[in-house]
């Protein structure tokens, strides 16, 4: 304790902090140690008050915080996606004795109840039993124990009757019933694991027993006992399982540990005005969940229980779900879960550590005047490099591994680095390039009879979405051959049908009354923006359709960011009447996602955005792009009609979906009547 | 099942008197009481408590102190019939103890004496004059029921318990002494009678009649508190349960049983809740129960026998072992109304060497009892809560001269739930399943 104190000391006390915010039964016992050392005031905050902050602030903003366990199941984890009703809930928190609080809303919880049986149980005793002092090596222990040398099981009293009566056999009768003898030897495996059992199988009956009482049907276990430890959320689980016969939910939370003090942080931040803001977990500087085999991999285990990290950026705005949503309760962003497929996962894994060179360069390339932009992006390419070799072996390190979490893990591992935007002067050479070209565009454009020119519209968002430097075939073309035109890549497009189409219709629909209001999520800067998404985005103002362009907050590979897509907004009102006139009387608005991802979370958006969505009564989502509409929501339902298109440039992903490269998935869908 | 036991009349105990046709009448006779029994409890019920005419007709049952045992149940020849040979026995055998119930007559005949066979005297003599049976059974004396009416015949109940490790030696002893001859049924229950049916068939030529272990446990409870005990009331309760000084044991009278939770603590524990006499179900049931407290302090003590670690116990201070809220808060814990002196994690403070090497053995089996007695305290509780229950009755042999546990349990109970629960206890602690036992040989609904 005081070695940390010194630490923090040394490195984070800065001279205008004058409280800091501390909870635990040690914030009591410390206090006057803390503010020695640290020459600050102690704000000691209530223990289970911050663990509900920590705890709702976790189930809020870290998607897949919470899992559940399943033994023998591959994957172990079964991670849930943000709730948006996270309330109530039971909170069963398992330090040294055990807390049951329900929580009802933000800052409404009660301690229902609690046990003194608990975790300081499971180590008192067992050091006493086994003569093993630290925790984690009673649960070693434990994990290579029998429990039924020492305990009575049901078969034990029965006989091989069990059978016959229906009974299970191997049901605890009696804990450390066997152990009632004076001239018997246990092993010290078998005493941890009956004591483990006892305690697991006792925590998890009286957690049913006051969730029945109080009607609540999840149950989120916290605390040190946990921790990660798969033979603890196996007994617990399986101890639920029973007694609530399946009724009640054992959820398991990643960063259990840290909720007492996320929670005193927030309580500290809390003159800051804590709800305008969201959080993201960052992905490069938060260490995974251990591994389930600690038999596997025991020192790894021993090290990260020591030193875990856990870093949130704290976004600027408040992000919640697109009001557009079907069932936002069900609702999951990702197309592929990467932890039950294997194969993709192999080939996702490998196809970002290919990747990873030209990432590297990439990244040294885009700041020519610094010199120590080599040595940096080395470093991301070993932070990066490890962090898949990590899920190689871990692929539930983060929660559920997606394509989406790797690509986001890349950015945060740049970003960590200081290449926040490494193609930046990219985006801004294509700005140009496309902006000379848009005006010969839309003439040839309007040349066209109607028909003609709806489906040249499609091809143009289409063939705009080849343009993106995230698909390493079309990266490939692009070094190599930058004239690579517009023409050239609507050539390169599959002619129809294609893999997936719908355009008839979406022509039909067209022909149809105009939609009141559309909203479309942008994917890539240059031609992709300004020759594909600019002339459709003209076209739906042409017909009478408002239209609200969404574009990234934060820079993502080549994807155009908000403050680009104003400065290319305003180069083409400058041009073009349509979109001038539709910017000035806000028919045309830009808005920011709220996200810096390649992918798009349709549950974790700009507030700004959901007000706008439902002011102006949106009634068309536009999704484009591999990253927005194929790896994720691909699968996601509107209650509005919608229309996700992109080009597939990648080979494997290509067949997967039963197509060849550059193959078109147009999905237009209209909720059902 | 063995009809022998049926129809026939214990004066004559000829090989050839059971008949199935006696068998079929005796069934009926059956029937037809159990049909009239509930009743009669239903209507017994419904006068007004503290009413002059609740006393009298209050909860007739079969049996009762001879005073009245005429009154309820004459002898007649129809009950002769139904009356099963002697021996009367009932048996509990349990995961730790095995709970023998042994009925004396006490209004044997001259004649009677004289048609008794030999090894039927031996038995009676053997179990009545000693109150140690071998190295490890004992009979508990002070619970013997004096001046009893069974079935119209009139005698002492015996309590007798011995470890379930030595059933193999009771086995050779039913051999050794002949049972088999007696044309006697065992009636027993507990996990035992499915674990040594075998071995008393082929060992001991002996019948098993297996009972339903939770009915048998209801049936003794109920009944054992009918007849009282030798005058005095079965049920009790503790008065300040917390304050050695002030603390009493007071009698209780369970005139409204239902409904009711029973908490039976053996090696684990049941949790059942009774609405009436055949209308129960069982709730839970934790692993963490007597056999638990005595392992743990075999294991940490060093102590062979339950009463040793009782002793023990009683000598230690489990404030020592276990961290309480006032050593983590400094005092209450006020956010959530968690009193200082409440244990918030048992065997929290061996967490610490220096604390480990403090703590004595005596300290180690008291905080093994708190600890154990809590928890079945607190999973009570919710049980009852959930059940919309309010008073609990707590037996079991871990119970037995167990007065640390009754009256932890008594106030844990009243504390927690802010005085609507009711601890009750019976002075019969474990016998009841084995009581149970011997209901169900005699028939008695």
């Amino acid at each position: 304790m005081e070695a940390c104190l010194d630490f923090i000391r040394d490195h984070l006390v800065n001279t205008e902090t004058k409280v800091i915010q501390a909870t635990g039964g040690g914030a009591y016992k410390f206090k006057d140690l803390i503010e020695e050392k640290l020459r600050l005031k102690v704000d000691k905050e209530d223990v289970m008050t911050c663990l509900i902050k920590g705890c709702n602030f976790v189930l809020k903003n870290i998607p897949h915080e919470a899992f559940m366990y399943q033994k023998d199941s591959d994957p172990e984890f079964r991670f849930q996606t943000n709730h948006p009703n996270i309330f109530p809930y039971l909170l069963v928190n398992i330090g040294s004795g055990v807390s049951i609080v329900k929580v009802e809303t933000e800052d409404r919880f009660e301690w229902i109840g609690g046990s003194s049986i608990g975790g300081g149980t499971f180590w008192g005793l067992g050091a006493l039993l086994t003569k093993t002092k630290k925790f984690d090596e009673l649960l070693q222990l434990a994990s290579k124990g029998r429990h039924a040398n020492v305990d009575m099981l049901v078969q034990d009293i029965y006989g091989g009757a069990h059978q016959t009566l229906g009974l299970s056999g191997n049901l605890i009768a009696s804990s450390f019933g066997k152990s009632a003898t004076a001239d018997r030897e246990f092993s010290k495996e078998d005493m941890a694991k009956s004591l483990l059992h006892m305690i697991s199988n006792d925590i998890g009956q009286l957690a049913c027993l006051y969730a029945r009482l109080h009607g609540l049907d999840r149950v989120y276990f916290g605390g040190f006992f946990i921790r990660g430890h798969p033979v603890t959320m196996r007994t617990i689980t399986y101890s639920i399982n029973f007694f609530s016969k399946g009724e009640v939910q054992a959820l398991f939370l990643r960063h259990e540990g840290y909720l007492g003090a996320i929670g005193a942080f927030l309580k500290g931040a809390e003159q800051d005005s804590p709800n305008q803001y969201s959080w993201g977990e960052n992905y490069a500087a938060s260490s995974g969940l251990m591994s389930t085999s600690p038999e596997l991999c025991p020192t790894q285990r021993a090290r990260s229980g020591t030193f875990d990290l856990l870093e949130m950026d704290r976004l600027e705005r408040p992000l919640v779900n697109l009001p557009l949503l079907l069932d936002p309760s069900s609702y999951v962003p990702d197309t592929v879960d990467l932890t039950d497929d294997a194969l993709a996962r192999q080939y996702w894994l490998t196809c970002f550590e290919e990747a990873l060179d030209g990432v590297v360069k990439r990244a040294v390339a885009s700041q020519p005047e610094s010199v120590d932009a080599a040595e940096r992006a080395e470093k991301f390419r070993q932070k990066y490099w490890s962090k898949l070799q990590t899920l190689r072996h871990q692929p539930f390190a983060y929660g559920t591994l997606t394509v989406r979490s790797l690509l986001d893990t890349r950015e945060h591992c740049l970003n960590e680095f200081n290449f926040p935007d490494p193609y930046s002067k990219v985006k801004q050479k294509e700005n140009g390039l496309a902006l000379k070209c848009f005006q010969s565009v839309t003439r040839s454009l309007d040349s066209l009879g109607w028909e003609e020119r709806q489906l040249a519209l499609v091809k143009g968002l289409l063939a705009g979405n080849v343009f993106d430097w995230g698909a390493k075939a079309v990266s490939d073309v692009l070094e190599s051959d930058p004239q690579f035109g517009f023409e050239e890549a609507k050539r390169k497009l599959q002619e129809r049908p294609w893999l997936v189409d719908s355009y008839t219709k979406w022509l039909q629909r067209l022909k149809g009354p105009p939609h009141k209001c559309a909203l479309i999520f942008a994917d890539n800067s240059g031609i992709d923006i300004i020759l594909g998404v600019f002339p459709f985005v003209r076209e739906l103002l042409f017909r009478g359709t408002e239209v609200i362009l969404a574009c990234n907050s934060g820079p993502a590979l080549n994807d155009v960011t908000y403050s680009e897509s104003l400065i290319v907004a305003e180069h083409i009102a400058a041009m073009d009447p349509i979109i001038c006139s539709a910017l000035r009387e806000d028919r045309l608005l830009l808005v920011q996602t709220g996200s810096s991802s390649p992918c798009l979370d349709l549950s974790r958006l700009d507030k700004g955005l959901a007000v706008l969505v439902r002011e102006r009564g949106a009634d068309l989502v536009v999704i484009e792009g591999m990253g927005r509409a194929i790896h994720t929501n691909y699968h996601a339902s509107l209650c509005c009609e919608s229309l996700k298109l992109a080009v597939v440039k990648n080979a494997w992903l290509a067949e997967r979906l039963g197509g060849q490269l550059f193959s078109v998935i147009f999905k237009y869908e209209a909720p059902a009547e | 099942m063995g009809a022998g036991r049926l129809g026939a009349p214990m004066e004559r105990q000829g090989r050839d008197a059971a008949t199935s046709a006696a068998a079929g009448e005796s069934v009926s006779v059956d029937a037809e009481a159990r049909r009239r029994e509930p009743l009669r409890r239903r209507a017994s019920s419904a006068v007004p408590p503290g009413s002059g005419a609740a006393e009298g007709v209050r909860r007739e049952r079969p049996g009762s102190l001879s005073g009245t045992a005429s009154a309820a149940r004459p002898r007649g020849e129809g009950l002769r019939k139904r009356r099963p040979l002697f021996p009367w026995f009932g048996l509990d055998i349990g995961g730790t103890l095995v709970k023998l119930v042994y009925f004396e007559p006490k209004d044997i005949t001259a004649e009677e004496e004289k048609e008794e066979v030999e090894s039927l005297k031996s038995i009676r003599k053997y179990l009545t004059s000693n109150v140690a049976y071998g190295s490890t059974g004992i009979r508990d004396v002070h619970l013997e029921l004096k001046d009893l009416t069974l079935c119209g015949r009139k005698g002492n109940l015996h309590f007798i318990r011995f470890p379930t490790h030595d059933m193999p030696a009771f086995i050779q002893m039913g051999k050794d002494k002949n049972f088999s001859s007696l044309h006697t049924v065992f009636c027993a229950t507990g996990g035992g009678s499915y674990k040594f049916e075998q071995d008393f068939l082929t060992i001991g030529d002996l019948q098993l009649r297996k009972l339903d272990e939770l009915d048998c446990l209801i049936k003794g409870i109920l009944y054992i508190d009918s007849v009282g005990f030798n005058g005095r009331s079965q049920c009790y309760y503790f008065e300040n349960p917390a304050d050695s000084e002030k603390c009493q044991k007071l009698p209780f009278d369970l005139k409204n049983p239902y409904p009711l939770l029973l908490v039976n603590i053996g090696s684990g524990v049941s949790i059942l809740a009774v609405y009436s006499k055949d209308n129960y179900k069982r709730v839970t049931g934790t692993s963490l129960g007597g056999g638990t407290f005595f392992g743990l302090c075999c294991l940490l003590t060093g102590c062979s026998t339950f009463e040793e670690a009782l002793e023990m116990a009683s000598r230690g201070d489990s404030t020592k072992v276990d961290k309480l809220v006032r050593d983590i808060y400094g005092g209450d814990y006020e956010r959530f109304g968690l009193p200082g002196w409440a244990v918030a994690s048992s065997f929290g403070n061996m967490m610490s060497k220096e604390k480990r090497e403090a703590a004595s053995k005596e300290d180690l089996a008291r905080a093994t009892l708190i600890t154990i007695t809590n928890n079945i305290g607190s999973i009570a509780r919710m049980c009852a809560l959930n059940e919309n229950i309010n008073q609990v009755v707590f037996v079991g042999n871990f119970l037995r001269v167990n007065t640390i546990a009754m009256r932890l349990l008594a106030y844990a109970l009243d504390y927690w739930s802010k005085g609507q629960l009711k601890a009750l206890f019976s002075e019969h602690e474990g016998y009841f399943g084995a009581v149970g036992a011997l209901l169900e040989l005699l028939k008695i609904p």
